[in-house]
């Protein structure tokens, strides 16, 4: 292909590229280091309100913007450096947390308790996607041809489903004497609540990830054992190497770059867990690095929201996703430069 | 209002509605109106009442509090009237984009009560329809069963509730709406009303932190631990249920809530549930509640013309003739509104002097900080003072960056 053609094929792309990606985040990182305060008077304000038997009224202190010629409220844009991130990290009470190294109280703080979350949350969903796939794309690689169809289908429902309607669902199944509690609590002879401390729903959260995502990872898996080769593993059978050894020295080898690539997409959108947050309502015992930019993102009833600090937290939440995945990162490409790829 | 507002998720019930003139509307419309308001049952009534009068875009979301302020900046505006209450009116007023309604009132406005009128700084800004509060609700034949008279103060519910569960009659003694963060901010803004707290000082630097706050969180664990253990997770709607299905005994809930109690589809206790006014606490004679009202509000940036029409359009929607077809919809403050026995908790609770919910900029701050950070302290993680401290820091940096400190 020449130079020209090229550019005529990828021109389009790095455009979007540039657009939708490179500028929003150049934004989002600007404004991280920028706060948008609205200039306020104070003011004494006597507001009547209804009651039954007449109004009630109540002389408080207000704030009110100061509004300019055209009759738009004035705002004042200022640099402050790392000042968001400084609210965000709150670095002197984690340090002091961890000079007495009470975990305690480092987990009292935002963003190292959603950090902690995040990252158990990420490393312990890996393992469990890559393996439930695998054993899945097995059972159906080995299964019969008529049954393949049906299996394949049924495999792929939980991952067809849009992941808040799924985190509802199992909610529903499991809050309050939900069907599968109400179901456990009969087997269990005891009573159960899952949402009322953080280790259930974190178990809840956990389940829920993998059911939702190992059905990607099945898909992949399944499509590389088709290209397995057969006389590889008809000779491994006539050196008599076992089922799991062939598994091990045949067939896992020649799926690895497919494993790489699994792992780095789950680790990408498994830092960014939100869904699970959401739909169990867990924020009260369990939070997470995304959730916590959401939160402070999102409007309250007098339009207040902290852009700055919810950019910074945005920010930092993807300078944790490339650290996750440098080492993944790292052995691809040195793959890609030995030539192995 | 929030009372039903479920998860955010759910947002964007949205309708549209519009008819030709019919018999029910005074006049003819002929020029567009279109309005945001919530979507719940009594919003249903007064859009559908305005659409009687043709040409009227109503539309009805959940999510309204999060378009309203963009939309009624736009120049001309995306909507003519909106549907607001006390805390989400705040942010309309601030950026000036709703108008002073007391010309409109004076010309067009004949039928409405004196107390309609919400006044800000002498000058009408909006015209409530109904209020709303949290009063409690209780299980009339569990408690008369073991002789408990109607509490009076959350010291009376507290022993109550130890008599209901030593009698085992229900699964919880008591519901609450603890759902962490709006929901639970409400729950501590009504009780430490009912201590007459002060939220701020005259700087509006925050003042909760202190043996008020400390009491009123400590009232809150005490009510906790006769709740269904997962309390963290139950808005409005799961006490609802849990009352309907006969789960609990008592509750301080929304009285827009209490039509559903005798909602024979869908309730096994129609009939056992009596609205009462929400309790005081600890000797004092402020109920731990807030009132709150709803109401409409019209765009500034709109031609008077069209700002006139809108607001005949709007008198229609709240005149006495619906009031009569949806009587039990809410508590109505229109003219025509008969109270029925599930509107007693609300009267009883306004009559006995609870305060208006203080809705300001700085009030919303301070509600978000509280809902996120008391969860904490019933949790067990935090004690009560630290909770208190870390709340009013959080509010402190939120209020810095809102230009409010």
């Amino acid at each position: 292909m020449n130079k020209k053609t090229f550019a005529a094929f990828v021109g389009p792309s790095v455009a979007m590229m540039l657009l939708f990606i490179a500028l929003p985040l150049a934004t989002v990182f600007m404004q991280s280091f920028h706060v948008t305060i609205p200039v306020t008077d104070t003011v004494e304000i006597e507001t009547c309100t209804p009651g039954f038997a007449g109004q009630t009224c109540v002389t408080k202190i207000e704030t009110r913007p100061v509004f300019d010629a055209a009759g738009n409220p004035t705002t004042t844009t200022k640099f402050v450096g790392f000042g968001s991130y400084q609210k965000v990290l709150r670095l002197g009470d984690a340090a002091a947390a961890l000079a007495k190294s009470s975990w305690h109280d480092l987990m009292l703080i935002d963003f190292w308790k959603a950090l902690r979350f995040t990252v158990t949350f990420t490393l312990i969903t890996l393992p469990l996607v890559l393996g439930v796939g695998l054993a899945i794309a097995l059972a159906v690689n080995n299964a019969t041809k008529a049954m393949k169809g049906p299996i394949i289908f049924v495999s792929l429902l939980p991952f067809i489903i849009t992941p808040v309607i799924g985190a509802l669902s199992i909610r529903w199944l499991f809050i309050g004497d939900g069907i599968l509690t109400a179901g456990l609590e009969w087997y269990l002879e005891r009573d159960l609540s899952l949402f009322a401390q953080a280790w259930t729903l974190e178990i809840l959260m956990l389940f829920y990830r993998v059911w939702h995502v190992a059905p990607f990872a099945f898909v992949v898996f399944y499509a590389g054992l088709q290209t397995v080769n057969q006389d590889t593993i008809e000779s491994a059978i006539i050196d008599g190497a076992s089922r799991f050894e062939r598994l091990r020295f045949v067939i896992i080898p020649h799926i690895m770059p497919l494993v790489v690539f699994v792992s780095l997409i789950h680790l990408m959108d498994s830092y960014r867990v939100f869904e699970e947050i959401v739909g169990f309502s867990s924020q009260a015992h369990v939070i997470s690095l995304q959730w916590l930019t959401y939160d402070l993102l999102s409007p309250d009833d007098s339009g207040n929201r902290s852009i700055s600090r919810a950019s910074a937290s945005a920010m930092l939440t993807m300078l944790g996703i490339v650290l996750i995945l440098a080492p993944l990162l790292r052995r691809t490409w040195q793959d890609f430069t030995k030539g192995r790829i | 209002m929030r009372t039903i507002l479920k998860t955010a998720l759910f947002a964007g019930a949205m309708s549209l509605l519009s008819g030709g003139a019919s018999a029910a509307c005074d006049f003819n419309n002929t020029s567009t109106v279109k309005s945001l308001s919530a979507g719940f049952e009594a919003w249903k009534a007064v859009t559908s009442a305005m659409a009687e009068c043709g040409n009227v875009e109503a539309e009805l979301d959940q999510e309204f509090r999060k378009k309203q302020p963009d939309a009624f900046a736009a120049s001309p505006s995306l909507y003519h009237v909106g549907g607001v209450a006390n805390s989400t009116a705040v942010p309309l007023i601030d950026a000036g984009t709703i108008r002073p309604l007391d010309d409109l009132v004076a010309k067009h406005g004949g039928q409405l009560k004196p107390n309609q009128l919400v006044r800000i700084d002498g000058k009408i800004m909006a015209i409530a329809m109904m209020v709303n509060a949290q009063h409690l609700m209780y299980r009339n034949d569990i408690l008369s069963d073991l002789g408990i008279a109607e509490p009076q103060t959350y010291e009376q519910v507290l022993a109550a509730a130890e008599k209901i569960k030593a009698a085992g009659v229900v699964d919880y003694p008591l519901g609450g709406t603890f759902k962490s963060g709006w929901n639970l901010a409400e729950e501590f803004v009504n009780m430490y009303m009912g201590y007459d707290g002060e939220f701020f000082n005259s700087d509006l630097s925050p003042s909760i932190n202190n043996a008020n706050g400390v009491a009123a969180l400590e009232m809150m664990k005490a009510l906790s631990a006769y709740m269904d253990p997962e309390y963290l997770v139950s808005d409005s709607t799961y006490v609802q249920q849990q009352f309907q299905q006969g789960k609990i005994a008592m509750a301080n809930l929304w009285a827009s809530r209490a039509a559903a109690m005798d909602n024979a589809d869908e309730s096994q206790v129609v009939g056992k549930v009596t609205m009462s006014a929400a309790p005081t606490v600890a000797g004092g004679s402020t109920p731990a509640s807030t009132l709150w009202w709803d109401g409409i509000v019209i765009a500034s940036n709109i031609s008077d013309a069209d700002a006139e029409n809108a607001f005949k359009v709007a008198m229609e929607g709240i005149d006495t003739e619906m009031v009569k077809a949806n009587n039990d919809a809410a508590v109505w403050l229109v003219d025509g509104y008969e109270p029925t026995a599930t509107a007693a908790g609300a009267f009883a609770t306004a009559s006995n002097g609870a305060k208006p919910y203080p809705a300001s900029k700085q009030m919303s701050l301070m509600h978000t900080a509280l809902g996120n950070g008391i969860a904490a302290f019933l949790t067990g993680e935090k004690g009560a003072a630290q909770a208190l401290a870390d709340i009013e820091a959080d509010y402190t940096t939120a209020a810095k960056e809102a230009g409010v400190l």
